[in-house]
């Protein structure tokens, strides 16, 4: 099976979720057989090219001009996927992929399944495990089209080394992109890896009784190199900001370790996270039903607790550096 | 301003997921229903926002059956116009696609509104899809939306930041967090939802590329590891060796 995959980029970089991406299509390709194409745009820089050559890229589209706006990707791949006689696109399901997937599929007439959490199978057809109801559950779907799609969940299935001598492309043209980005603005993230693609997360609920007292969450993410994050009713009053609330209706996130500080574990909240491979929760109330979805629990007030253990932290970092 | 939103039946946030049939079927049993939150907090109110201050319609359209029309009634009685129902059930994202765009095809709306995905299959497929099949400039992910003449601006989340966007109307539409409030009806509203049209349309044949063969539920936890808050280090020391996360 031929075998597109798309790796996006921001800034110059190719994104950590694209090279996933990459890693996942040429793992399908191995199993499948097939040749495998991957696209990108946005960079010429040689050494962010070759991160996806070390994860199984060997053909290497780079589109020069692109804007990167959904129509502009769409069109992009689509050229690719008729001139390549391609079968199954591979795309993260990050922002990119999430706003592109759907005029994809209307363009190419093709089956899509994103948030895939597993590698395709061929046993009742064409499968691949999706998560779906907001983390609540999985769906094995089925596809028919002769043209398929699958947006890979970021954190899903890690990568692998598998280094290949990578030929570059550059794909000549603009394609129309029927918006105008009039201007781009960038969260302050204090240079700490943006959410969606954060291993360890530490995560602030209304326990913490007010934004003033956020200093102890922050302390804790930087001794741990963790991105913050918190519920939605900390959103909702502006004691952070929107893009860090996690949940059903906030963004739902996989991290290796997630911190639960003063968070209750209300299902919304639950929905949104319960995918990390590791929680931990630190709430003064036993009953909390976080604890249920909880690895490791720690009944204490956090304002006693979260500072001894940010302290035995960094002494524990030091020791082991 | 002519405004077609589209608005999913979905179960309640705080329902418990389960399965039937040889996990082949979502269990509705004792589920309660509700208009996805994305449709009715951001996509429905903002097109009512604009329709208020622009003058215009704002017409729901669902694709689903009979058991969709409560649903339906919700958002009428929050204040749109009318409301549309292709009858069929919705089971793949390029099929209900091509329902809502042959219905709104030669009707002359300005913006076609989506929320960002559905809380039940998370697709974030049937705008983009609909945006495709009838060739309009999509803008996905959205948290504002205005509109001055014949165009629009919006401001669009992407990975790390957002986006201000300029389009020309007509554009498709998804809609997230920060485009509106939540509108609560009164009683004005909902005693009006009920005279309100709500018109039954036969769907078009379409093909469906996608099911789903069975479904599962997330492995259950282990009983949780409490640990003594007076000894840090020991959860240091299972987050470091036994979890092998730090
Ligand atoms: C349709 C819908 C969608 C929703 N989507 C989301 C979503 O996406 N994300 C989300 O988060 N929520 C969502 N919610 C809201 C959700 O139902 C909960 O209301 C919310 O998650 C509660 O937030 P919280 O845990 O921060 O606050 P609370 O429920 O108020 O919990 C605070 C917790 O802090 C603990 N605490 C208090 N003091 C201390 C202390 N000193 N030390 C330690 N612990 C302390 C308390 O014991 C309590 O457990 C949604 C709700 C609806 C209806
Ligand atoms: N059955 C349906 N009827 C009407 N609109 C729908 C339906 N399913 C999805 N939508 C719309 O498409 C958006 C994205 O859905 P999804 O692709 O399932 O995440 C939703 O927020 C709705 O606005």
């Amino acid at each position: 099976m031929n075998v597109l995959v798309f790796a996006d980029c921001q800034d110059g970089k190719i994104l950590k979720s694209g090279i996933e991406a990459v890693s996942y299509a040429s793992r399908v390709v191995e199993q499948f057989g097939g040749t495998l194409v991957t696209a990108t745009y946005g960079t010429e820089d040689s050494s962010e090219l070759e991160k996806l050559g070390e994860v199984g890229a060997e053909t290497l589209f780079v589109s020069k001009t692109n804007q990167g706006t959904p129509w502009s990707l769409t069109e992009y791949l689509s050229a690719l996927v008729r001139e390549r006689n391609i079968e199954l696109v591979v795309l993260s399901n990050d922002f990119t992929g999430k706003a592109i997937l759907g005029l994809l599929g209307s363009k190419l007439d093709a089956g899509a399944v994103n948030n895939a959490v597993d590698f395709p199978k061929n046993e009742n057809g064409f499968t691949v495990k999706s998560q779906m109801f907001s983390g609540k559950a999985f769906g094995e779907v089925r596809i028919t089209s002769s043209i398929k799609i699958i947006a890979l969940l970021p954190n899903a299935v890690g990568t692998v080394s598998n280094p290949k001598s990578l030929s570059i492309k550059y794909f000549e043209g603009d394609f129309n992109s029927r918006i105008k980005i009039v201007e781009e603005k960038k969260l302050e993230t204090g240079g700490t890896v943006p959410l969606p693609e954060a291993e360890l997360v530490v995560s602030g609920g209304r326990g913490l009784k007010g934004p003033e007292n956020w200093g102890i969450v922050e302390d804790l993410a930087s001794t741990l190199g963790a991105t913050t994050a918190c519920s939605r009713p900390v959103s909702d009053l502006d004691w952070r900001p929107h893009h860090e609330h996690v949940g059903q209706t906030g963004l739902a996130i996989r991290p290796n370790l997630y911190i639960a500080i003063g968070i209750s574990g209300a299902i919304q909240h639950l929905a949104g996270v319960n995918g990390s491979k590791t929680i931990v929760v630190v709430n003064n109330d036993p009953e909390a039903p976080f604890f249920k979805a909880a690895d490791y629990g720690v009944v204490a007030d956090a304002f006693e607790f979260i500072p001894k253990f940010t302290e035995a932290l960094k002494a524990h970092k030091a020791n082991n550096a | 301003m002519k405004i077609l939103v589209a608005i999913s039946k979905v179960p309640d946030s705080t329902s418990k997921i389960s399965f039937k049939d040889n996990n082949t079927q979502f269990d509705e049993a004792g589920i309660q229903f509700i208009v996805n939150p994305y449709d009715e907090w951001y996509a429905l109110v903002r097109a009512l926002e604009l329709k208020e201050n622009l003058g215009g319609a704002v017409t729901t359209i669902t694709v689903g059956e009979a058991n969709a029309d409560p649903v339906i009634r919700k958002a009428l009685a929050i204040g749109a116009d009318d409301a549309v129902r292709i009858d069929a059930e919705p089971v793949d994202a390029l099929f209900t696609a091509n329902q809502i765009a042959s219905f709104a095809r030669d009707k002359g709306y300005d913006l076609i509104m989506f929320g960002k995905e559905t809380i039940n299959y998370n697709g974030s497929q049937v705008g983009a899809m609909a945006a495709g099949l009838l060739d309009l400039p999509y803008v996905s992910n959205a948290s504002s939306l205005e509109v001055s003449g014949s165009s629009a601006r919006l401001e669009r989340d992407i990975q790390g930041g957002s986006q201000v966007i300029d389009v020309d109307l007509p554009a498709v539409i998804s809609a997230s967090k920060g485009m509106a409030e939540q509108r609560i009806p009164n009683m004005k509203g909902i005693m009006s939802a009920r005279k309100k049209k709500l018109e039954v349309v036969a769907p078009i044949e379409a093909p469906r590329h996608t099911e789903v063969l069975s479904y599962s539920l997330p492995e259950a936890k282990s009983e949780v590891k409490l640990i003594d808050p007076d000894n840090p280090t020991e959860l240091i020391e299972l987050l470091h060796k036994e979890a092998k996360v730090i």
